[in-house]
């Protein structure tokens, strides 16, 4: 690839921040490098890239570093204008689904990250917050799915189907590592249909890492905290 | 056009991103004040999520949270422009604006605490206002360029509110010595004539943070 259009994604491969860019760029058909980062130990490189927060995802195109997931995706979006369009044209729309996005991301992850890395009566609440939540998300995504049906193809896919794959398209494995049911058919009926539908896209049924591997690593982050919170 | 209008309550410096926005586009709009203490059905109709202001209603449809808000009006109303054209300088501004909002939240955390805490949420606040210092500001007199936008506009709680909180409960943060950078940026932001006609009165500013204070430490 020439140095020209050249797109350089650092990342990690367990990272749903990472891994909503990476699919992106492949729904996209954008040819890009991939640099596996060690969090663990962070190269002077990643750290030039992105000397703020020292984090990935780190998006670089033409030599020029783009730092923050949803400002990744955005940037994708405006600079590669082929379908698919993670944004709609209309504003009122793109409000809307800025909205569910931030929604995803400030609430409903912070509230994942409460039921992994704690137990108790802190776990518990977190369990309950994470369900209301859901139920609130139930309500709000009718605005996307009109007809209770959701169809995602490769043409339609969007900034909202992608930020909320990244998270819970692995749920059961989320499910299995911390004992507790997240996903409820019966309670969420309309989340569960869209999760269904996501995860059969075979990019996404691709880009989900190896059940073992994951599951080991949410282990080893739950194990890590609990560890840090009770000394 | 269709009617605007902005739910919102004085003195919240998010409503004040969305009044400099309107304001600097020449875009009229109804200002609705709200109770927050006693939440008004239009404002449970427009953001059952949330349940928070401001909230845009344009046309009888609502936009919630500032920076969604401050988006929509860029594309509705492209005119005296908030963002660069540029896709990458485009995403350098986004990244400045999630920077603002995920940040600033540590000025009121000194703000509703005390002891240690306060003390925490103080390093927090300085770590936030070195990095704009060294990183954000560059030698332009706004972030990015030579007029205000949408980052400065993010930004804009630490041209006011921020003096607020630290003459309310006397924790200095900003040493313009230690900020000189970051100290001309207020200066000029507070100049630019669609800000400065668009302040809360600092009096009135610091008797309602000032009672707050006195409030939340009552409730402890």
């Amino acid at each position: 690839m020439g140095e020209e259009n050249k797109v350089i994604l650092h990342g990690m491969w367990a990272s749903p921040f990472s891994k909503r860019v990476e699919l992106a760029l492949k729904f996209k058909g954008i040819p890009f490098e991939y640099v596996e980062e060690n969090l663990k130990n962070k190269r002077p490189e990643l750290l030039q890239l992105n000397p703020v927060h020292k984090e990935i995802p780190v998006l670089v195109h033409n030599g020029k570093p783009i730092a923050e997931s949803l400002v990744i995706l955005e940037y994708i979006d405006e600079t590669w204008m082929n379908s698919p369009r993670l944004l709609p044209q209309d504003p009122y729309k793109r409000a809307r689904v800025r909205f569910w996005t931030s929604f995803v991301q400030q609430q409903l992850i912070e509230t994942l990250l409460t039921v992994f890395e704690t137990d108790g009566e802190t776990q518990e609440k977190g369990v309950r917050d994470m369900l209301e939540k859901l139920q609130v998300l139930e309500e709000g995504i009718k605005e996307f799915f009109p007809d209770g049906n959701p169809c995602i193809d490769s043409n339609n896919i969007g900034l909202l189907d992608l930020v909320f794959s990244s998270v819970f398209s692995h749920y059961e494995i989320q499910e299995e590592v911390l004992g507790i049911k997240i996903i409820n058919i019966e309670k969420i009926p309309l989340v569960c249909s869209w999760l269904t539908a996501l995860n059969q896209l075979t990019l996404v049924k691709e880009s989900i890492p190896p059940h073992d591997k994951l599951a080991a690593i949410f282990k080893f982050v739950r194990e890590d905290a609990l560890k840090s919170s009770s000394a | 056009m269709a009617e605007v209008k902005l739910l919102a309550t004085w003195p919240s410096p998010f409503y004040y991103r969305v009044v400099w926005a309107l304001k600097s586009k020449g875009i009229a709009y109804e200002f609705i004040e709200e109770d927050l203490a006693n939440k008004s059905p239009l404002l449970l109709q427009y953001n059952p999520v949330h349940k928070k202001i401001p909230v845009l209603i344009h046309g009888g449809k609502p936009i919630c949270e500032s920076m969604i808000i401050l988006e929509y009006i860029e594309e509705i109303w492209p005119k005296n422009s908030l963002l660069p054209n540029d896709p990458y300088e485009k995403a350098v501004a986004r990244f400045w604006i999630k920077f603002a909002d995920d940040k600033s939240p540590e000025i009121w955390r000194v703000f509703r605490s005390v002891g240690e805490e306060q003390e925490k949420a103080a390093k927090d606040s300085l770590e936030m206002l070195k990095t704009i210092e060294e990183h954000a500001l560059g030698e332009k007199k706004f972030f990015g360029g030579d007029k205000i936008g949408m980052v400065g506009i993010a930004f804009g709680q630490l041209a006011q509110w921020l003096q607020v909180i630290e003459d309310v409960t006397g924790v200095k943060l900003l040493e313009a010595s230690e900020f000189p950078r970051l100290q001309r940026w207020i200066n000029n932001f507070k100049q630019v004539p669609v800000i400065n006609e668009n302040l809360p009165d600092y009096d009135q500013m610091f008797a309602f943070f000032k009672g707050r204070r006195q409030m939340l430490l009552a409730s402890k």
